[in-house]
């Protein structure tokens, strides 16, 4: 397990590596400059801040200079909000989308996987059917619209939940069922058909057969087995709500790192683009890295080492 | 935030739980059950938590909505109207623009000027202090106008607000040292100022904040001073910034120590930060903010007809112009009559009435009429096709063209400059016959194709540094900086070179007059329309007006429920 | 255990004869020959769900050209009397904020978003099958490299990765396409380097290369071929995503650029007046929604018809 681990561990930082590299070229091939400001700055003061920040240096040095200062997560100063750094800006907003996205993870699992089972519990009725319609339209609703439908329908004509903002629970209610709809319909399916796969196999109707209660042998044994599909499913789960919420923050004004990173879009604030950039991929690499163990920890079949469940 | 980390680790905890719970899951009756008792357990604890914030003073305490996150609360450096609009109310110049619109003394008690109005010496008033107590000083405005002048000091874009003093722009490029710049603490209380020109608006600037003091005993030697609310960000106006939740909200406390504070009505301002412009007039429809739109952030487009039809919405003139820039070296705009023609055949009014709806007022003229009234008129008349069909015809004839080349009008990306370029791609189309074609870019790129001249027709807009003429027609004064055109003119030029020297009001005006009437007939740009403040409050928020500056002073207002 | 009783017609030996024996008539198959497409099309004409989905995209797709002329609207002319108004007699969709035919601009808006799926997806598939087959054909080093590059640029959020290029690329529909694919074809890559590697040890692959056939042959006249049920409907499946990659950008002003108008554009400038003019919102919606509706009951049909074992 400590081999492996190194091994992953090893070929992550390769992978944040040429991430980094991949990104500083890209924001190095942007066209326009990099300060923003509402008109002309004259060029002695330009010629200033380009010194301040080094851009004056030749290229290989800057990229030099920022591969030692993510190495230490250090990623530099923001230039649209002087004296902020971009560490600033992921600390302070990252804590809003853990949130939610925790949240809509949470929804997402355990609705998804309800109807999943309760789907294949009742193969080809009415419930089975009401739950697969559930899910083919939540995989054809883009989350924006869902969002701005919700937003339009509860919170502005029934005004029973807050239009937007993230200052208690009640406010997270909208974004995370905006965020969690699509790959809650994905797990709802996949688990139907993993479920009825297991309820059609051999162990399952043996413990049938065998007397055991009805219950016991849904819930202890099918469902066990049934939900493996699901758990390599959330490396992708992962990364729909990560980029999910770069338009749900922006529709319920959440101050979280998603809607940083459109805003430092939209503002070209190079340094939050490839700060927020960076972070986003580590943050996956990990997810996905913890997904793994989590599969190879409850699926005594899989070994360390061994492909895991890849996104 | 505090709340947040608790609630935080309600949910990690929840999640990790219900994760594995699923995973091995089994021996549970039922996941989802399971599930939803954690939700509703971290649901009750935010509820509880949060409640405290919506109590306290509910008397004069105004809601208001600054959009963004302000880019910087360092007066120095300061570049934006979202900052300025904090700015505006913690700290305070020699100067502050009124309720009428013209300065009216403010840190400074006595101003002085010479026969000649290069220089004025300024006496601060007694009583002033800093919000820690320190008294503020000349010195105080003397390093902070300095320290913006410091070439080692970058970021400040708008260091060239200061340029009007004597040598300041030779000492941020590095020409000279700072102590030849015409700023001089004689001593304490008294403020000397030496200008390089007359310069008639000079306090219309001293009330602007790249004007404002700092007080150097915090400041000094602490680079981020102004980062966040606490000990070290002192101010010297009407309020204090409270706290500073980034991202989300700042909330501004009355200063009681404020020189004139018993004519300071609003105890406590809560300034959130809501991006999104639909989002805020629900806020606002809700009672959770009582002010929407300019100069804090705008009213949503496609809500103004109806804001008009209640009633509701208050319109105040702006001092800018939106225009759409000719380069004059690309064909077929180096030919004055297409010029010409291109502006006339664009129906202004169709456009402010149907797309920018804010009341904004057609533009034939480049100065807006808060600062000359009669530009209304303006210099040509809008939408006057048959003119312009006229004027292309013979502008081809001069240029030996028989057709005209296909435009591209260049545009940065926003949804209103969208809607009005394929307003004006339909106008020109329909009225000149021309392929007219449109491509946007995001600012900064934006910035850099029309500094290269890469572009046929570019929109621009410009707002008022200070309420004058000048600032409108020395943008066109040289090639480069704000002057997109290549258009340059010798007469012109020396026109607004001469008014520098002219210490008469009169006289003045009339020289600046001359100027813009050339300008008009070379028409390097087509204005469009004048800017307006566009804004929706509550009806007990009262004596709180945007200025045509697009400042504000809540200092003035009160709320009467 | 007793014999159940059986009422069984009596039969006497007299009843049967004998059947001649004939080589050739043993060897024909009465049945008629269907091949694995026409078994295939046969089982997916039997799903409701994705003939419907069919019928919807067949006339999107004729819509997309026929809906301007019959409106009688073109989708850029502005009318400033008629802003903003809801669907009626003249306008069936209703106008938009610069008074411009909505139910226009709408099967427009359908030609651009369906330009954009099916031009992305097939690049995907291009770039995919060609890199998929070339690392799954090869084995061994070239595959550990060629994977290990798709790996890396996969570890980077699709959306990000989208993001980020049209940071720095000029705005237009193609570059757009572009981004677009830049990383979309990866999951095309894995699915049919994982199915080539499972057939090149085949026999019939063993069969070509005696015979003389080169990798190239092999590669794209045998293994390819063979895939081509997976590919399709993975192909299926990813014009629906290229259609909402559009809208997403559009919603962050990273989509096509005015004066096109795609779904996206149109929902995205909808939404801030939804509370105003719900009706400029619905259509380019509701469009949205069906064709993935349709494009992803298609892929499911398609996936139940060509992979009979995994039919649910």
């Amino acid at each position: 397990m400590g081999r492996y681990l190194i091994q992953r561990f090893g070929s992550m930082v390769v992978s944040l590596f040429f991430i980094v590299t991949i990104t500083f070229i890209l924001m190095q091939l942007a066209p326009g400059g990099p300060f923003a400001s509402e008109k002309k700055i004259p060029p002695e003061i330009e010629q200033q801040m380009n010194e301040k920040y080094g851009l004056n240096d030749p290229l290989h040095i800057q990229y030099f200079n920022y591969l030692k200062d993510v190495a230490q997560w250090d990623f530099g100063p923001s230039f649209k909000y002087t004296g902020q750094s971009v560490n600033d800006i992921i600390n302070r907003s990252f804590e809003y989308s853990l949130l939610l996205g925790l949240e809509s993870i949470f929804l997402a699992l355990s609705i998804g996987v309800f109807l999943g089972v309760i789907a294949a519990l009742r193969h080809n009725t009415s419930v089975d059917y009401t739950a697969m319609v559930i899910a083919v339209l939540g995989i054809s609703v883009p989350n924006f619209i869902l969002a701005a439908a919700l937003q339009y329908f509860f919170a502005m004509k029934l005004g029973v939940l807050p239009v937007a903002r993230f200052d208690s629970f009640l406010h997270t209610i909208l974004p995370a069922v905006a965020l969690a709809t699509t790959p809650m319909a994905f797990i709802a399916r996949l688990m139907r058909s993993s479920m009825l796969d297991v309820l059609n196999s051999d162990y399952i109707k043996t413990a049938k057969a065998k007397g055991l209660n009805e219950r016991v042998v849904t819930y202890r044994h099918a469902l066990r087995n049934a939900i493996m599909p699901v758990v390599s499913y959330l490396g992708p789960l992962v990364v729909a709500i990560l980029t999910g919420s770069f338009v749900i923050e922006e529709i319920f004004d959440i101050p979280g790192l998603g809607a940083e990173f459109v805003n430092s879009v939209t503002n070209r604030d190079y340094t939050v683009i490839m700060g927020t950039t960076v972070f986003f991929s580590a943050l996956l690499l990990v997810s996905i890295l913890l997904v793994d163990l989590l599969y190879t920890l409850i699926d005594p079949r899989i070994k360390f080492g061994k492909e895991g469940g890849k996104s | 935030m505090k709340k947040f980390n608790k609630f935080l680790l309600f949910s990690l905890i929840a999640s990790l739980v219900l994760v594995l719970a699923a995973c091995t899951g089994g021996d549970d009756e039922d996941t989802g059950d399971n599930g939803e008792e954690t939700g509703e357990e971290t649901g009750e604890n935010t509820g509880e938590d949060t409640g405290e914030e919506a109590g306290g003073d509910s008397e004069q305490v105004l809601n208001v909505n600054i959009k963004e996150e302000p880019p910087s609360l360092n007066p120095g450096l300061a570049s934006d109207t979202t900052s300025s609009s904090v700015l505006d109310q913690v700290f305070e110049g020699l100067t502050r623009i009124g309720p009428d619109g013209q300065p009216v003394n403010a840190m400074a008690e006595k101003i002085e000027t010479s026969d000649d109005l290069t220089t004025y010496t300024f006496t601060i008033r007694e009583g002033a202090t800093w919000s820690n107590g320190d008294p503020v000083t000349a010195q105080n405005f003397e390093y902070a106008w300095k320290w913006v002048l410091n070439p080692e000091n970058a970021e400040t874009d708008y260091a060239y607000q200061l340029y009007s003093i004597k040598n300041a722009q030779k000492a941020k490029a590095g020409e000279v040292s700072l102590d030849e710049v015409g700023i001089t603490a004689k001593d304490d209380k008294t403020l000397v100022v030496e200008l390089e020109q007359p310069t008639p608006y000079f306090l219309h600037l001293t009330a602007f904040h790249t004007y404002y003091p700092v007080n150097q005993n915090v400041v000094e030697g602490n680079d981020e001073w102004f980062t966040d609310a606490g000990d070290t960000f002192v101010t010297n106006g009407p309020y204090k910034l409270e706290s500073w939740s980034h991202k989300d909200k700042i909330v501004l406390k009355k200063n009681e120590d404020y020189w004139d504070a018993e004519n300071v009505s609003i105890k406590t301002i809560n300034m959130f930060m809501v991006e999104n412009e639909d989002t805020a007039l629900n806020m606002f429809n809700q009672g959770e903010l009582d002010w929407v739109g300019s100069p804090f952030d705008s009213v949503p487009l496609a809500s103004i007809p109806t804001l008009k039809e209640e009633g509701k919405l208050n319109i105040s003139p702006l001092a800018g112009v939106y225009y759409y820039a000719f380069n004059v070296d690309e064909a077929p705009f180096n030919n004055k009559k297409i010029r010409k023609a291109f502006a006339m055949s664009i129906n202004r009014k169709a456009i402010v009435e149907n797309i920018t709806q804010g009341g904004q007022l057609p533009a034939m003229a480049l100065v807006p009429p808060t600062i000359w009234e009669e530009n209304e008129e303006g210099y040509f008349q809008d939408n006057n096709v048959e003119e312009a069909k006229k004027l292309l015809q013979e502008g081809l004839e001069e240029e030996g063209m028989d057709e005209l080349p296909p435009v591209t009008i260049h545009y940065n990306t926003s949804e209103a400059h969208a809607a009005i370029a394929q307003a004006i791609q339909d106008m020109w189309r329909q009225n000149l016959g021309v392929e007219v074609d449109l491509a946007n870019e995001e600012w900064q790129v934006y910035l850099d194709t029309m500094g290269n001249g890469n572009f046929q027709v570019g929109r621009m807009g410009w707002l008022a540094d200070f309420n004058d003429a000048i600032n409108f027609l020395e943008i066109f004064q040289t090639i480069g900086g704000n002057n997109y055109t290549n258009w340059e003119n010798e007469e012109y030029a020396s026109l607004l070179e001469e008014s520098r020297t002219i210490t008469d009001k009169e006289e003045r005006t009339s020289v600046l007059k001359e100027a813009e009437q050339i300008f008009m007939d070379e028409l390097p740009i087509s204005p469009i329309y004048y800017y307006t403040n566009v804004y929706i409050k509550k009806d007990y928020v009262k004596d709180v007006k945007p200025s045509a500056m697009g400042s504000i002073n809540l200092k003035y207002g009160s709320i009467e429920k | 255990m007793s014999q159940p009783e059986l009422n069984r017609a009596e039969l006497e030996q007299s009843d049967f004869e004998p059947l001649v024996r004939d080589e050739a008539e043993a060897e024909k198959i009465s049945g008629e020959s269907t091949s694995y497409w026409q078994d295939a099309w046969r089982r997916f004409k039997k799903n409701k769900l994705a003939l419907f989905g069919m019928g919807v995209i067949v006339f999107l797709g004729i819509m997309s050209f026929l809906g301007g002329p019959i409106s009688g609207y073109d989708y850029y002319t502005n009318d400033y009397m008629v802003t903003n108004k809801a669907p009626s007699l003249e306008h069936w969709f209703g106008t938009d904020p610069l008074g411009r035919d909505i139910f226009a601009r709408t099967w427009y808006g359908a030609k651009i978003s369906l330009f954009i799926g099916i031009m992305a997806a097939l690049i995907d598939v291009i770039i995919g099958v060609i890199w998929g087959a070339i690392a799954g054909y090869f084995g061994g080093r070239t595959d550990e490299i060629m994977m290990r590059i798709a790996d890396i640029l996969y570890s980077v959020p699709y959306l990000l990765v989208v993001i980020l290029l049209m940071v720095i690329l000029p705005q237009g529909l193609w570059t757009l396409i572009l981004a677009m694919t830049f990383t979309g074809w990866i999951n095309m890559a894995r699915i049919v380097r994982g199915q080539v590697m499972q057939l090149r040890s085949e026999e019939y692959v063993l069969a070509a290369r005696t015979l003389g056939a080169n990798s190239n042959r092999i590669m794209f006249r045998h293994l390819v071929p063979n895939t081509l049920g997976p590919i399709l409907v993975t192909l299926t499946l990813t014009i629906p995503n290229a259609i909402f990659t559009e809208a997403f950008l559009s919603y962050l002003g990273l989509g096509v650029q005015a004066p096109l108008a795609s779904w996206g554009t149109m929902t995205s400038e909808a939404i801030s007046a939804l509370q105003y003019y719900p009706f400029q919102l619905f259509f380019p919606a509701f469009f949205i929604c069906l064709t993935m509706l349709a494009f992803n009951v298609i892929g499911d049909g398609m996936r139940d018809a060509l992979d009979p074992k995994a039919r649910k």
